[in-house]
């Protein structure tokens, strides 16, 4: 087993960069403002994409300055922008959302992290790459991603979480794999546009219906219904 | 290659088209050509497939395996856009939808179609991905359509836990590259489906077996089975009743191929380790486990549309429990379950919908006396409901014979517990189908028109499956055995 110390300083660089967007996937989880949670993902996004550039100028594959770009432009711009418009178009800009037990979800998003290195532990121990690390956080990221769709009522706060799971799944392609292949990513890039498209026009659906973006008053599917 | 890629891009095409038709009396016609010429297109490619000839390369593949769902997948998208015309309009002039809504329905509807010929026909597992999201993306607003708060409600559940579901099966696929990167020369083609299913014997075991689970739990979801089902009752009960028809007969299927696919990837990957059998006794636990739940859901169901949805949680359950026995005589049955359960299942939600718009409503408890009222309807729902509870003569009861069978062969005590979910399912939807058929119908019910043509072509198919398998077909999917499993039918 090598030690940090003894890698070179662009994986050192890696390292950090992927322990922030952890970081920053833990402050979203616990953000209760909405504006600054969108910038909490816009952090993360960019983050991302600088991990990717890092990755890129180690291996020396060009396709993936192509994927840095687009994270950035698509992560750190036009989703954050978007949901910023949406914000303030529901005038949701002041809303705090009282999120019940925090301390309990903090704690909770530990142990994921924790959980994540040990479902990793096989793979690193098959030495491939020195960026294995990144994919336990990855996965981490991905679970944090749920945690908080679980954990968080307003529709926005959900929208978020299921974005940095996007986050986390780029993040352990490249890491893992140095990028999908071309024509995969730029296919998933589409896909998240469009979801965020359908997100946006949900929100309003949503509100129109209940006059409100909290989740928890859609209720009324069940199978205890009684009518 | 020109058959598949008219069979693939007409409906994509065809959406486009759609999408900026204005005038919605053409708008359905246009659906059905479109339907019509993809199908025509499909049965090219099968014909071409029969003889001998090979779609291979590296972004399309088929072979016996999916041609068939292609066949099925379009011959139901056609049948369904025949029903969906007349019936759709009825929506649009009760006022439920708006004429744009009406615009994005029949756009999307081709889109959906796009997207699952796609998922069936790629060689890709990373366009495998894509284009089942698509079609997530593509029905999503269509669940939401009516606008009504339970219709949002259950568009909300279905985008996020399909896309949660979803984005696990992502970090899977992305493990199957990273395995494959170690196994293969050429890094670029680790997520060919041809080429590692070639190498999979390579493939690190470790990983495989962590990216199946990823990927049994995100295309799983899809799949309904259980504790992932959430969201398909609510989406099958409040969207549109085609959509319902297309979700439970096609959508259900391709989610179920991608997961066999990958069983085979994990399976060859595994096969020199000390559990071969791990991806296998994964769907077998998941497939039993939905089977039986989903049968006892039946029994408290109040939403017609809800009740039938169960029923397809319940059959996926069945044919995901088969494929994870393995074995050639498994196999086969459930290949031949996919296709009844969706002739059949469409069938069921086409007659449910005319039904529906009889009573004027979905609720089980004011659907009464169908047979009176609209003996067609009545009679279709009658005979669909025998057919799906595996009454012979009909195909499903073949299939399901032949699965049971496959089960005392291989794991004898399950027989036990497939019997009795059986039977709580037959009593859950017989003790909610006679009132509804035989019942008194209330003052004033009348008949509404109703297309019975794809009804009965659908149940006459599953009849003909059922009395005898035409040689065609027996060959086709003794084929698709053989490439699932390795070994042929004794």
């Amino acid at each position: 087993m090598t030690t940090i110390a003894q890698l070179s300083l662009l994986q050192q660089a890696v390292f950090v960069l992927a322990a922030l967007v952890l970081f920053a996937s833990f402050s979203l989880l616990a953000q209760v403002r909405l504006t600054s949670a969108i910038h909490a993902f816009a952090w993360q996004g960019a983050l991302v994409a600088a991990v990717t550039t890092l990755v890129a100028v180690g291996s020396g594959v060009h396709h993936l300055y192509l994927s840095a770009g687009m994270t950035f432009v698509l992560k750190a711009l036009l989703i954050p922008w978007m949901l910023h418009r949406m914000v303030r178009r529901l005038r949701l800009g002041r809303h705090v959302e009282a999120i019940t037990h925090p301390a309990l979800v903090i704690m909770a998003g530990a142990s994921l992290v924790v959980f994540s290195y040990w479902v990793a532990l096989p793979i690193e121990r098959l030495h491939f790459v020195a960026t294995r690390n990144v994919v336990a956080v990855s996965l981490a990221v991905v679970l944090l991603g749920l945690l908080m769709m679980v954990a968080r009522k307003q529709a926005v706060a959900q929208v978020l979480g299921f974005m940095s799971m996007e986050n986390g799944l780029f993040l352990a392609a490249v890491a893992a794999t140095r990028g999908m292949p071309l024509v995969v990513e730029l296919g998933v890039a589409f896909d998240v546009l469009v979801a965020m498209v359908l997100f946006g026009v949900f929100f309003l659906q949503i509100r129109e219906s209940i006059d409100s973006l909290d989740v928890d008053r859609l209720n009324r599917l069940s199978e205890s219904e009684e009518s | 290659m020109s058959a598949l890629l008219l069979t693939v891009f007409i409906p994509l095409l065809g959406g486009l088209l759609l999408a900026v038709l204005a005038s919605l009396s053409v708008g359905g016609w246009v659906n059905l050509g479109v339907s019509a010429a993809s199908f025509a297109a499909s049965v090219w490619l099968a014909a071409g497939v029969l003889d001998g000839e090979l779609v291979t390369g590296a972004t399309f593949h088929v072979d016996a395996f999916n041609v068939y769902l292609v066949v099925l997948t379009t011959f139901v998208g056609l049948t369904t856009a025949i029903f969906s015309r007349p019936y759709m309009a009825h929506v649009c002039q009760s006022g439920r939808v708006p004429r744009r809504g009406l615009r994005l329905y029949h756009a999307m509807y081709q889109a959906f179609m796009f997207t699952m010929l796609l998922a069936l026909t790629t060689n890709n597992l990373g366009i495998l991905w894509v284009s089942v999201e698509g079609a997530t993306l593509a029905t999503v607003l269509l669940v939401s359509l009516y606008r009504t708060p339970e219709a949002v409600e259950a568009a909300w559940k279905y985008f996020i836990l399909c896309g949660v579901g979803i984005a696990l099966a992502l970090f899977g696929t992305v493990l199957v590259f990273f395995a494959a990167q170690r196994a293969l020369s050429d890094p670029n083609a680790g997520l060919t489906w041809t080429v590692l299913y070639g190498a999979s014997p390579d493939l690190n075991p470790t990983v495989m077996s962590i990216a199946f689970v990823f990927l049994l739990v995100g295309y799983g979801t899809k799949v309904g089975l259980v504790p992932l089902h959430h969201w398909l009752p609510d989406a099958h009960s409040e969207g549109p009743t085609p959509m319902s028809a297309m979700l439970s007969g096609l959508l259900l299927n391709v989610a179920l191929y991608s997961v066999v696919r990958l069983k085979m990837l994990a399976d060859g990957a595994l096969a020199a380790t000390q559990r071969p059998q791990l991806a296998g006794h994964l769907l077998m636990g998941f497939g039993l486990l939905s089977f039986l739940v989903a049968g006892l859901f039946l029994h408290r169901q109040r939403d017609i549309k809800r009740m039938f949805s169960y029923s397809s949680i319940e059959h996926m359950g069945l044919m995901t429990f088969a494929f994870g026995i393995g074995g050639a005589l498994a196999t086969f049955g459930a290949l031949l379950h996919m296709l009844v359960h969706s002739l059949t299942k469409s069938a069921i939600f086409v007659t449910v919908g005319h039904a529906t718009h009889v009573a004027g409503t979905q609720s089980i408890e004011r659907i009464r006396g169908l047979i009176r009222t609209q003996p067609a309807v009545g009679w279709g729902l009658l005979v669909g409901v025998v057919a799906i509870a595996g009454f012979p003569p009909f195909g499903v009861f073949t299939s399901e014979f032949l699965l049971l069978s496959a089960t005392m062969h291989s794991w004898p005590a399950l027989t036990v517990a497939l019997l009795a979910g059986l039977a709580v399912a037959f009593a859950g939807l017989f003790r909610h189908l006679h009132p509804m058929v035989y019942g008194v119908a209330p003052e004033g019910q009348q008949p509404v028109r109703a297309n019975m043509l794809p009804v009965a072509a659908h149940l006459l198919l599953v009849l003909w499956l059922g009395l005898a398998i035409p040689g065609f077909l027996s060959q086709w999917l003794s084929q698709a055995t053989v490439l699932i499993t390795g070994e042929s039918l004794p």
